[in-house]
């Protein structure tokens, strides 16, 4: 398989971190090279494996329904880069 | 199903045109906390006063699930007869938005709480099944906050987190009407539950509407366009009445639709695309690593049935077999759980024909006019079926009752006490009557003559005085015998 | 007492609770051994002024009860500290200081431990080189210009160089164990769901796992004691019962039945540590085990898949750092501009990289084929641990398929430095524990070391097998003290 250089671009795109011509060359060339090494998966036959997301074997905890976490506006604001009291800050969005 | 006699229909030239119409709505889960954290979920905070580590995406933190959502989430699967799912999965959708602290929102996508269920809508020509796809908990986002800064946006993240049911109908809504009926059946059966609020001025019921046209009798689906997030029902109608004759444009017009997300601007009263979002939507999909698999027993389920109340369908069932109410005064009593409550509670004590009559017209009228949800009537339960009983058992009059039903809307005063405080006892004394009539007939001499030689319309003529002179409270039954015998 | 920083926990501890030694004299020595370590660039953050008014409040009203009392300890910059700066490695949390504390760590603060500082690691713990931090490389205390192996590498060069008595670590494809092979000390990752993962930076959700770095088993078995919790604050931490794994230590291992995986004798693996595993084989067998034979037959799917499941996940665990809420912002002109750029210069190279992959693998049209395919043989991997404990008690292999490398050695050859981590990713991957032991030394006289895979929860065995081959292997680490002038 090969990645190009316009799936780099999309996948940038969709992780929002810019890539400019040179950067994404490089990330082409690292890509090419590890997918070719995870393509080694296609030698097993899985169509009848169950996948596995945790190997937690036991099922959701459940909490109850109680307000523990108090009003903590200084906390939760206190290290955002922009400053203001009650909100957090970002460029104007245009919907 | 009844064949719909007044179809919803667009005609342009010689074709018509069937709109189909199928609604995610975003329903919050009433409950304290939030779905994976434990800040509070009130409306109406200063901002960002109810957010938690959690729910601002520090690193390190973790989601929690809430038992009661998860609750809420089931019984409102067992209120539309929807088939609940013992093991689901919690997984998340990515993307970068300013009010997604986490950059994903966590939702159910393969493998949903509840499965599939059914809403019976009440239209004007019969009833309506609406499918139900399925219901899943999720995430809702935080605040953005345009306006307050000309060169930047404020996020508030009070609602970040806290748990909605999204219910996803299938395509089986064909008008703005039954998009109506959809929503109010939808929070009716939440409401009764209790499982949501239904406050659509406060947000908390939204609904993302899907939209497509099709030539009327083809069974192809045509391309739909989605309409997110619309609050109120009458957008909702605009927007789909707006989308729909867009999109037959488009089609008579040779022109293709483009599947795309857009948005209602209710200032313009039109939809348009939001295409600056929609180049980037890959979710990204997986399941959320943080979470396991939740998974609900038997037991658990039977337990919540138990809970359950009796829901509109079957009170309004009740309602007709046991009360013989007439299906369109049930359906009036059931569409709303502080109204058949209100109903019953006056029905305890009092005749179930009248105190229909009375709340389905005088109490509705009154409440409309001074703007009042029933559960703000001045009049309570209890005093109406007091009212009602005084009529019942002639002490006052239907006529004088409507002005005891006035004092009593301006605070909610025993009608017993203002008939004995304003004197408005039915006067049922037949002496006390004859006298009164007597006197009525005496003083309209020319008038007895008249009806005696054969002017018979004349009587109601000396009902009115008798009841005039005496100032309302004459027992008209009375009144009625009594004038018979002496003119 | 100038030698101090040469004991090992357990004697700090039978020294303070014998009141042979303070808190403050304790904290001192290792405070004044950092302070002259700074070559090894082992920390992100000091705090020694704070951990040394916290040692004399300590010495004020000693109490001796505890399992860590007033001993002196530095930790892994992924460890959410409240009030110390917390940056996991990464500028895009350069300026972060948490006001919360992680619960392995509150566990430590609540046994009467004293943070010294924050240790370096790998950016977001992705590297096997502590290369990728913002903050530098760090030195291996065995060899100047060695790197210290990674992510852990802050926690393991200053076990090593005896700037903390000990230390914890994060492991989620060899972090704690990788490094610790390379420096010539003990890492144990323990089983997922025995750490709690509240208040760690994540990397991949599915694979994290805190767990301790010391000098010797028995400081490693007393620290896992003390941080392995059961944490209502984490979904996935297990409730199960807990060894006292100090006090429940013992070295005999008469009858333990190991297995030996054939398929962990790799393509290329340098004769050096065939030996050493061949000699880790005969130390087993003198301290009473039986060998056995055994196969895991998807032992090299191993790689591939963690590097479509670790990725995937770290995608979206690290889209939170957007510089919104805290951390490092670039300016921009839009939200998607701002977004961009502080993404960009946010996070380094391997991370972005990782991203990358790990959008690419869950993008869609290519979900099922690398990311539902991974979770698929991430089953298969698990079921042939599930089918050799059926057979034996624990797994011996190599820690690492080679001794540490130079620094900048595989920086521009991210496959070959992923290969490192070819014999402790199946443990992650399987939610297994696994512990490296110091076990010998290569040609250049760079530690090797010996890993002990367990079943899962069973934490005791794999300590107590790491105990008793300990005592055969006697290792000794050759550390020169180069860096200090």
């Amino acid at each position: 398989m090969s990645i190009n250089l316009k799936t780099i671009k999309h996948i940038s795109k969709l992780s929002r971190i810019s890539v400019d011509e040179k950067k994404a060359e490089k990330l082409a060339e690292d890509l090419n090279s590890i997918f070719d090494f995870i393509e080694k998966l296609n030698e097993l036959k899985t169509e009848n494996v169950e996948p596995l997301t945790s190997v937690a074997e036991t099922t959701l905890k459940l909490r109850s329904d109680e307000v523990k976490s108090k009003n903590l506006r200084d906390q939760v604001i206190k290290n955002s880069p922009k400053e203001n009291e009650d909100y957090f800050v970002v460029p104007k969005v245009i919907e | 199903m009844s064949k719909n006699k007044s179809e919803y229909l667009i005609n342009r030239h010689d074709n018509q045109y069937e709109v189909v119409i199928g609604l995610e709505v975003h329903a919050q889960v009433t409950s304290e906390s939030k779905l994976f954290s434990t800040s509070a979920t009130k409306f109406g905070a200063e901002p960002n006063t109810q957010v938690s580590l959690v729910d601002a995406a520090f690193p390190g933190m973790l989601p929690v699930i809430n038992e009661y959502c998860v609750k809420q989430a089931i019984k409102t699967g067992i209120g539309l007869k929807a088939k609940i799912n013992k093991r689901s999965v919690f997984d998340r959708k990515n993307y970068f938005y300013a009010d997604l602290p986490q950059g994903y929102q966590i939702s159910q996508f393969k493998d949903p709480i509840v499965g599939e269920g059914k809403v019976i809508l009440d239209m004007p020509n019969g009833q309506k099944e609406v499918g139900i796809e399925r219901l899943h908990l999720e995430q809702d986002a935080g605040k953005s906050i345009h306006d307050l800064d000309p060169k930047n946006t404020f996020v508030d993240l009070n609602r970040s987190g806290v748990a909605l049911m999204e219910i996803v109908s299938k395509p089986d809504l064909r008008s703005p009407d039954e998009v109506n009926a959809y929503i109010k059946k939808l929070r009716s059966i939440m409401r009764y539950l209790g499982t949501c609020d239904g406050n659509m001025q406060e947000g908390s019921l939204r609904a993302d509407v899907n939209v497509s046209v099709r030539k009327k009798g083809s069974k192809e689906f045509g391309t739909r366009c989605e309409i997110k997030n619309v609050n109120s029902i009458k957008f909702m109608q605009m927007a789909i009445e707006y989308e729909a004759n867009r999109q037959v444009d488009l089609i008579e017009d040779g022109q293709t639709i483009d599947q795309e997300t857009r948005l209602f601007d209710t200032k313009k009263n039109e939809t348009r695309s939001m295409r600056s979002k929609e180049d980037a939507h890959d979710y990204r999909y997986f399941p959320d690593p943080d979470l396991l698999p939740l998974e609900v027993s038997d037991d658990f389920i039977e337990n919540l049935k138990s809970e359950i109340p009796e829901l509109p369908d079957e009170k309004k069932k009740r309602f007709i077999e046991k009360f013989k109410l007439s299906p369109y005064e049930a359906n009036i009593l059931v569409s709303d759980i502080e109204t058949s409550n209100y109903f019953e509670n006056v029905i305890k004590k009092s005749d179930v024909k009248l105190a229909t009559n009375w709340i389905i017209g005088e109490l509705f009228a009154a409440l409309n006019e001074k703007n009042l949800e029933i559960s703000e009537s001045p009049i309570s339960a209890g005093n109406l079926s007091k009212l009602i009983n005084l009529i019942k058992d002639g002490t006052i009059s239907g006529k004088i009752a409507k002005t005891v039903f006035e004092q009593m809307m301006k605070g909610d005063k025993d009608p017993q006490k203002i008939v004995e405080e304003k004197g408005l006892k039915q006067e049922s004394d037949p002496k006390a009557l004859e006298a009164l009539i007597d006197k009525v007939i005496d003083d309209n001499r020319d008038k007895a003559t008249e009806y005696k030689s054969g002017k018979v319309k004349l009587f109601g003529f000396f009902v009115g005085q008798v009841m005039k002179v005496s100032g309302g409270k004459a027992n008209p039954q009375l009144v009625n015998e009594i004038l018979k015998k002496k003119l | 007492m100038s030698d101090i920083t040469k004991q090992s926990l357990s004697e700090l501890v039978e020294n303070i609770k014998g009141k042979k030694l303070s808190s403050s004299e304790v904290t001192k020595a290792f405070v004044e051994r950092s302070k002259k370590s700074k070559e090894l660039n082992s920390y992100i953050t000091e705090d020694y002024a704070n951990a040394l008014n916290k040692a004399k409040k300590f010495d004020e009203k000693p109490n001796l009860d505890l399992k860590l009392p007033g001993i002196p300890m530095a930790v892994k910059d992924l460890f959410c500290t409240r009030d110390l700066r917390t940056t996991a490695g990464s500028k895009i949390l350069n300026n972060f200081v948490p006001t919360y504390e992680s619960t392995v760590t509150q566990n430590i603060w609540n046994e009467g431990a004293i943070l010294m500082g924050k240790l370096n690691c790998d950016e977001f713990a992705m590297g096997s080189s502590n290369e990728t931090s913002f903050f530098g490389n760090v030195q291996n205390p065995i060899d100047k210009n060695l790197v210290p192996g990674g992510s852990s590498g802050g926690s393991s060069s200053a076990v090593a160089a005896q700037l903390t008595p000990i230390t914890i670590g994060t492991d989620t494809g060899g972090s704690i164990r990788q490094p610790a092979s390379f420096t010539g000390t003990v890492g144990l990752k323990p089983t997922y769901g025995s750490c709690s993962r509240y208040g760690i930076v994540a990397f991949a959700s599915s694979l994290d796992q805190a767990g301790p770095m010391a000098q010797n088993v028995k400081d490693c078995a007393l620290l896992q004691e003390v941080i392995s919790t059961y944490d209502e604050k984490d979904s996935t931490s297990i409730d199960f019962k807990r060894n006292e794994y100090s006090k429940e230590l013992t070295k005999d291992i008469k009858g333990k039945k190991i297995g030996i995986p054939k398929e962990y004798r790799v393509d290329g693996m340098p004769k050096e540590i065939e030996d050493l595993w061949k000699k880790g084989i005969e130390y087993a067998k003198d301290c009473g085990a039986e060998i056995i034979d055994i196969s895991l037959p998807h032992t090299n799917y191993a790689l591939p898949t963690y590097y479509i499941v670790a990725p995937a996940e770290a995608s979206s665990n690290l889209a939170r750092y957007d510089g919104v809420k805290y951390g490092f912002r670039a300016e921009g002109e839009t939200l998607i501009d701002m977004y961009e750029k502080t993404r960009s210069e946010g996070f380094g190279a391997e991370v972005q990289r990782r991203i990358m992959i790990g959008t690419y693998v869950l993008s869609s049209g290519y979900y099922d084929a690398y990311y539902l395919k991974a979770q698929k043989v991430r089953k298969l991997i698990k079921n042939d641990f599930d089918d050799a404990y059926k057979k034996v008690d624990a797994i011996l292999t190599p820690s690492t398929p080679s001794s540490a490398f130079k620094i900048g050695e595989k920086t521009n050859d991210p496959v070959s430095m992923y290969l490192n981590d070819i014999f402790t990713v199946p443990v992650n991957l399987a939610g297994l524990p696994g512990i490296s032991i110091p076990a010998g030394h290569d040609a250049k006289g760079y530690p090797l070391g010996l890993q002990i895979i367990g079943k899962a929860f069973d934490e005791q065995n794999i300590l107590n097998i790491a105990y008793a081959m300990e005592e055969k292997i006697n290792f000794k680490n050759n550390i020169n003290d180069w860096w200090i002038k």
